[in-house]
């Protein structure tokens, strides 16, 4: 389990274009973070260099756990990252999605999530089927089917309607209220408290 | 291992859900098989020496056209990050992949070659050969297709830069391969080339699940 994210004098670069650097930013448990910035910015960079997928140019990302420092393969059983490109398969309906998501990612019956996210009418179908919203809602159930301590959320709440984006929210804030962290990249405020931070202000 | 067995399950699912199954893996030998008398004409002793080697084109023809599938799209939709974060290290994630790709594809494409040659005039005493190499010579196909798969994803240029990468590596298991149905087809014992392609498709189970992983994850970051 994840306590505390920090990243330390972090550089990141798409291809030969480098998107920010010397970023410092710790994140402890029960708080949430919203990456702000502008397009290109590099805030889908920065999840995904902390998720382990990016390797920094310079810098370091570095997990701390209740005992101590985590091992960087080990924190990465102990996060989410919840993007637009969300993994599932259009062929496939909801319900196999969601038990393939839940189980790989270490969790178990995701009936709990199919409540939590309202999906339940929706088990039945393809997911080439869904809308924007409705796909981005089975995206999420993995949150909630498989419990891992720090979220990392690209925009999350871009497609949702207004009366998702208050419901997200009170999972969100149930899984801050349960010690976990969340850093995610927004364009509209989150409908939590959280603590702002602007990539690339000094541009 | 029940994370493998899930992947697993996942991955045979989506070949059959996606067009890329058994039932097309044979659709696509009948016809090649069919093609083969049109374009070398139908004498019959011409046949009968194509026979055997036909099998091997055709299985590498398909591993070719669906390797495409294998990294690509799941590189594209997402789906690789989420596979990333699972609880089984990337190494495996591959060397499942590549024996679901087996599974769907070179398994149902060994046990119907038989038929297909047997058309074409291949002695009957070959055919329990021509079935051990393809199941066989198929399973380090789609190993070493999976490596050339890996190695094509940072490109993002599909099929063609796939093609180029594969087509060289598949040269050892073609030859073994297609060798031990031709020497059984003349009465010898294949038994070596066989015990030659066993080798190339363990040299490419062991490797590709290291070298693969470490193409992607180069191709994610």
């Amino acid at each position: 389990m994840i306590t505390a994210l920090s990243l330390h004098g972090l550089a990141l670069s798409r291809g030969e274009r480098p998107l920010f650097r010397d970023l410092d930013l710790q994140v402890a448990a029960g708080e949430a973070v919203a990456l702000n910035g502008a397009n290109g910015a590099g805030k889908t960079s920065l999840l995904r260099a902390v998720a382990g997928l990016l390797r920094p140019d310079a810098g370091t990302v570095t997990f701390a756990g209740p005992a101590g420092p985590l091992d960087p393969d080990a924190a990465r059983a102990g996060l989410h990252l919840v993007g637009h490109l969300d993994g599932l398969k259009g062929a496939r309906t909801v319900a196999e999605e969601l038990a393939f998501q839940s189980r790989w990612l270490g969790g178990g019956d995701p009936a709990g999530a199919i409540a939590a996210l309202g999906l339940h009418r929706l088990t039945g179908l393809e997911v080439r089927r869904l809308s924007a919203g409705q796909r981005r809602r089975v995206a999420l159930a993995r949150l909630i089917a498989a419990p891992r301590s720090l979220w990392l959320l690209d925009e999350p709440l871009t497609p949702l309607d207004a009366r998702w984006r208050a419901a997200f929210g009170a999972l969100m804030q149930a899984h801050l209220a349960g010690g976990g962290l969340i850093l995610a990249a927004v364009h509209d405020p989150l409908p939590i408290p959280a603590r702002e931070i602007v990539l690339g202000a000094d541009r | 291992m029940s994370a493998a067995l899930l992947l697993l399950r996942r991955e045979l699912a989506l070949a059959w859900a996606g067009g890329g199954g058994p039932l097309l893996a044979l659709a696509f030998l009948a016809g090649l098989t069919t093609l083969i008398p049109l374009a070398v004409g139908s004498d019959p002793r011409v046949l009968a020496t194509l026979s055997g080697g036909v099998a091997w084109i055709a299985l590498t023809l398909a591993t070719l056209l669906s390797l495409e599938r294998l990294f690509e799209r799941d590189l594209e939709d997402g789906a690789l990050d989420l596979l990333t974060l699972g609880s089984l290290p990337l190494e495996a994630v591959v060397a499942v992949k590549a024996v679901a790709q087996w599974l769907a594809l070179g398994l149902p494409l060994a046990l119907a070659a038989p038929v297909t040659a047997l058309a074409l005039g291949l002695p009957a005493a070959a055919v329990p050969t021509a079935v051990a190499a393809g199941a066989i010579g198929g399973l380090g196909l789609a190993f070493t297709g999976a490596l050339g798969a890996a190695v094509a994803l940072g490109a993002r240029r599909g099929g063609v830069l796939i093609a180029v990468v594969a087509l060289p590596l598949f040269i050892p298991p073609v030859i073994f391969g297609a060798g031990a149905v031709l020497r059984a087809a003349e009465g010898a014992s294949p038994l070596s080339a066989l015990a030659f392609l066993g080798a190339c498709s363990l040299f490419a189970a062991a490797l590709t699940p290291l070298f693969g992983a470490a193409a992607i994850r180069n191709a994610q970051g």
